[in-house]
Parts: C-alpha cells; sequence; structure tokens
C-alpha cells in the first residue's frame, strides 16, 4: 500500500508553524518526546516507546568461526527490519533506501565506535567465537527512527547475557543458564544518537522530528555520542550547508540529552535484571550468599 | 424458517443453542449471533431481523465479523459498534481526499482506502471541456463518493445531483489535516453532536470533516488551530464529564 502523501496545507501549516516556533503536539523545539523503555522476559529483549514511535531490539549469540584476518574478534551483527505494521509505506522484503539508510547508520554508530569489546567474545582463537546478533524491529513509525533505534539496540545489549564456557584442553563446553549463571556483555561506553531537523536551509532546527515534520524538512544532522562527550558518529544527509555554529548548538544539546537517556537506560536496565536475577535465584533455591553475591555484581558496564 | 433475502427471518420456536448475547455486550468475530427475544415484541408471527455493519450472514446463522459492542435499534436492527480507523469506501459518504496525480482527463485522489478513487474534471461546478478546474497535485477537495463498492475502482464528484457545488470541491489553504477514528467522525456529525457544540463555546474556527476520517481545521492563529486539532484527537477515549472538563481548563488557559 501506499502512505498517503502530504498535502500541500499541511506542508504550508507546518512550516508556517515552525517559523512562529510552534510544533503539533506542543513541545519547545529542543524537547524531546517521552522515552519508555521497557524489557522483556528473555535477556537481550527491549522495547523502546519515543512518543509514538515503537521498536523492539532482540539480542541473539551463537558460536562462529571467527574471520582469518581476525582470529581473535567475535563478531557483531546488526540488522533492522521495517515491519508493514509500522507504515503503510513499507512493504515486506522491499529493500527501500531508508532501510539501507538506517542499516549502515547503526552498524557505524555501535561497531565502529568500538562500544563492545570484541575480544571478550573469543572461546578458542582461530575456532570458535560469539557472534551476537543484534536484530531491530520497527513496530511503529511516528518520525526519527533513529534514536529509537539506537537506544533500543544499545540498551538490549546491556541487558543481554551470553551462555557461560568452559575449556577443558581441547574440550569446549558450553553451559546453559540452569547449570552457570550467562555473563554479561563487556560494553565500553553507550553511544546515542540524536537527531536535528533542519527547516528553510538551516534557519530553523528541531530536535526529535515527528513523522510530519521529517517529510517537510531540508536535511536531517544525526550525531550519536556517549556519555563522556566523545561523538561516535556524525551524518548529515538531504544536502544543506550547516554553519559551525549550528553544529555546535546541536552538540551542546546533544550533551544533555544523551546524559539524561544514558541514566535512564542504565536505570531501567538494573532494576529489571536485578529484579529477574533474584526471581531466578529465588526459584532454584540458592542459597542467600550467591544471591548477595550476584546483586553486587550487577552494576554498571 | 430461513428467508432467502438479507434479513434473516426467526420463527419463535428457534432453539438457541450457542450463548444468548445481550445488547451492549461486546462480540468478536467468529461468534454465532443468537438474541434474545425481547419481551414487547414477542408474538406468534416470526420476527425480521436486519443484520447492519458487523454482521453477516451465512447460511442459517448469523456471524459476527467484527469486535465491538453489540447494539440495537427499534424495532429490528441490529448491528456492531467497533472502533476503527482504516476507512472503507461506502456510496454517498463526503470524505476529504488529497490529489496525488493528473492524468489525462482524470485526477487520482487518496481517500484513505485500499485504492486512489478517481476524479473527473468535469465533475465540479461550472467545469467544460474548455474550462478546467484550477486543481493542483496536493490539493485537497471534500467530494463524495457515487461508485463504491468492492469490485469497482471509487469514484468521486464534486458536484451534486442538481449540478451545484453545494460545499464541495477544492478547499484547505492555510488550515491543518490530521486524522481520527471513524466512530469519532461519526460522532462529530450527528445531528445533535455534544462535541461539536463544546467546541464552538472556545473560539472561531472553521471545520471540514470527512467520513474517512480526515479533519481540516482552521482559525485566526496558529495557536489557536493547534490547540482545536490535538483537543479533537484527544476526545476520542474521553467520557464527557472528562472533555467538558478539559475544554473548561484549555479556554481558562488559552489567550
Amino acid at each position: 500500500m501506499r502512505d498517503t502523501p502530504l498535502s500541500n496545507c499541511e506542508r504550508d501549516f507546518l512550516l508556517k508553524a515552525i517559523q512562529e516556533k510552534k510544533r503539533l503536539d506542543g513541545r519547545q523545539t529542543y524537547d524531546y518526546r517521552s522515552i519508555k523503555i521497557s524489557f522483556g522476559t528473555d535477556y537481550g529483549c527491549c522495547f523502546v516507546d519515543l512518543g509514538k514511535t515503537r521498536i523492539m531490539a532482540q539480542v541473539s549469540c551463537e558460536l562462529i568461526t571467527p574471520k582469518e584476518n581476525r582470529p581473535n574478534e567475535g563478531l557483531i551483527f546488526f540488522n533492522i527490519e521495517l515491519s508493514p505494521m509500522a507504515s503503510p509505506a513499507f512493504e515486506m522484503g522491499r529493500q527501500s533506501e531508508l532501510l539501507v539508510k538506517l542499516n549502515r547508520q547503526l552498524e557505524r554508530c555501535l561497531r565502529n565506535s568500538k562500544c563492545i569489546d570484541t575480544e571478550s567474545l573469543c572461546v578458542v582463537s582461530g575456532e570458535k567465537v560469539w557472534q551476537i546478533r543484534v536484530d531491530v524491529h520497527l513496530l511503529n513509525h511516528d518520525g526519527n527512527l533513529m534514536d529509537a533505534a539506537s537506544i533500543a539496540a544499545i540498551a538490549a545489549l546491556c541487558h543481554f547475557r551470553r551462555p557461560d564456557v568452559g575449556i577443558q584442553g581441547e574440550e569446549v563446553t558450553v553451559y546453559s543458564t540452569e547449570e552457570r549463571d550467562p555473563i554479561p556483555l563487556s560494553i565500553y561506553h553507550m553511544p546515542i544518537c540524536v537527531s536535528f531537523s533542519f527547516f528553510q536551509q538551516g534557519t530553523y532546527l528541531l530536535v526529535d522530528p515527528c513523522e510530519r515534520e521529517e517529510r517537510v524538512m531540508d536535511g536531517l544532522l544525526m550525531i550519536a555520542m556517549n556519555k563522556h562527550r566523545e561523538i561516535c558518529s556524525i551524518q548529515s544527509s538531504g544536502g544543506i550547508m550547516l554553519l559551525k555554529d549550528q553544529a555546535g548548538t546541536g552538540g551542546a544539546i546533544e550533551i544533555q540529552s544523551v546524559a539524561e537517556k544514558t541514566r535512564r537506560v542504565l536505570g531501567s536496565h538494573r532494576d529489571t535484571v536485578s529484579c529477574s536475577k533474584t526471581r531466578r535465584v529465588l526459584g532454584s533455591h540458592r542459597d542467600t550468599v550467591s544471591c548477595s553475591k550476584d546483586q553486587a555484581g550487577t552494576g554498571e558496564p | 424458517m430461513v428467508c432467502l433475502f438479507d434479513c434473516v427471518i426467526l420463527s419463535c420456536f428457534y432453539v438457541i443453542i450457542h450463548l444468548v448475547y445481550k445488547v451492549g455486550d461486546v462480540l468478536l468475530p467468529g461468534d454465532v449471533f443468537s438474541f434474545q427475544m425481547p419481551e414487547s415484541i414477542t408474538d406468534s408471527k416470526p420476527e425480521k431481523v436486519v443484520c447492519g455493519p458487523g454482521l453477516r450472514r451465512n447460511g442459517d446463522e448469523v456471524l459476527v465479523c467484527k469486535s465491538g459492542i453489540l447494539r440495537h435499534k427499534q424495532p429490528n436492527l441490529y448491528w456492531i459498534d467497533s472502533q476503527q480507523r482504516r476507512y472503507v469506501p461506502g456510496k454517498g459518504e463526503s470524505v476529504i481526499g488529497i490529489i496525488t496525480s493528473k492524468s489525462g482527463d482524470i485526477f487520482k485522489v487518496d481517500v484513505g482506502g485500499s485504492e486512489q478513487a478517481s476524479l473527473s474534471y468535469l465533475a465540479f461546478e461550472g467545469a467544460t471541456k474548455r474550462n478546467r478546474p484550477n486543481v493542483q497535485v496536493g490539493d485537497l477537495v471534500y467530494s463524495q463518493f457515487i461508485i463504491a463498492n468492492k469490485d469497482m475502482e471509487p469514484e468521486l464528484v464534486c458536484i451534486d445531483s442538481c449540478g451545484r457545488a453545494n460545499g464541495m470541491g477544492v478547499f484547505g489553504a492555510g488550515g491543518l489535516l490530521f486524522k481520527v477514528s471513524l466512530g469519532l467522525v461519526r460522532r462529530l456529525l450527528a445531528p445533535q453532536s455534544e462535541i461539536a457544540k463544546d467546541l464552538e463555546k472556545m473560539f472561531p474556527f472553521e471545520i471540514v470533516v470527512g467520513m474517512n476520517g480526515r479533519v481540516w481545521v482552521k482559525s485566526k492563529t496558529i495557536q489557536q488551530t493547534l490547540i482545536v486539532a490535538n483537543l479533537l484527537e484527544s476526545c476520542e477515549n474521553m467520557t464527557a464529564q472528562q472533555r467538558q472538563t478539559l475544554f473548561r481548563r484549555v479556554a481558562d488557559g488559552s489567550i
């Protein structure tokens, strides 16, 4: 099915409203929509609601042979899927330009920034390494997919636990979750994207555009940063030319919002993980000593 | 005794072997519909029952095909009231469409249904072969369906049977278009609509309501237009009490 076309009067109204610094849902120019992060029952399953945009990320792992030129490193694979339930414009199986762009941006943001320690994923050098697979599904499209996808992916990676592995000589044993506690991934930092949309050749700037604002925008600037104020990736699309101070303002806003979002992700993740761990521990009748040991071990990555 | 027409005739001695539903029950697709004869009209003659939207005859039975609440209108009309946002074109309904392309003699219009409707350029008031209407791609049109069934492409016109525009045609400069559910649209268009009455007390505005769930609003300032649009979108799931409280709060707070 085709997506609803944007009528001329909607476009004119939106641009006029932006000139008067008014947004459709009453936000200010630098306001984000409310973010809700929730986790599923499996390790590595995360739902993110950014206003009405809804994304699900699921992390899984398997043992494979590593690449020949990097025998000591594990692999991370990202995959974003635009489900047809998200918008009438998305069709199952069709490789659209938006999909390729989102995949590329997520890879650059998370893999190239080396936020995950891939050497810790090595089991037997040259023979067996862990491949971590992050599947991101878009459930509802209301603008700003990149931000929501990056939050969902990094939250799911923090939440994920891989099975413990024992090596005895030549034998490699993978323990199930009942036999030994699964181990979290080693994550150095959490890159989070913030998107800025530009209108009227860069005169007006809006943070976190919703779907209709995205349709009338001239260009999009996406900056991925972590809370240590390191920029992980910058992407500018739409071909607009930005002045240095515009990019600077963007960076300043970014720092604040990334710090806040990182706190939210860690907060929600810690609550969930300690809850589920306690439930599991009590359910398998282990003694209280190991319970408190586990709680202490669930720290910040 | 089962009739061959669209209505189902049930005799007083019909054996009810399935669950009996009352008016106001929530029904799901696949439920077999059987109901209690109201005491007031019980007599020995068979009763004719008219199935409205959401009910379908399947041989001897009446099946429910939409999820919603069972409603009844005297004397014998039953239907399912469902919350729906996806529009299905129906003949005679007035909708707001967006022109997507011009090809030869017809415009293609998006009405939110499964396919685009066609609108002939002659179907405007005062349009002749020499005098084409001034319609661009992306314009909004308020028009009526003359053909709308599941076998043919839907067709729209912007004139009534006398050849007059009667409010239909191209419109929309300066306003905001947004989408609501079909139920809310029907409530807005009802003759004694409470929502419309409450909204009128706020401030003056122009509104065009299409049966396909699209509403266009224009007011004096952009702020007021945005307020009306957001209020309408939020009226969806509110009771009358909550709605009036909200409107009063906005009226007190707004300039």
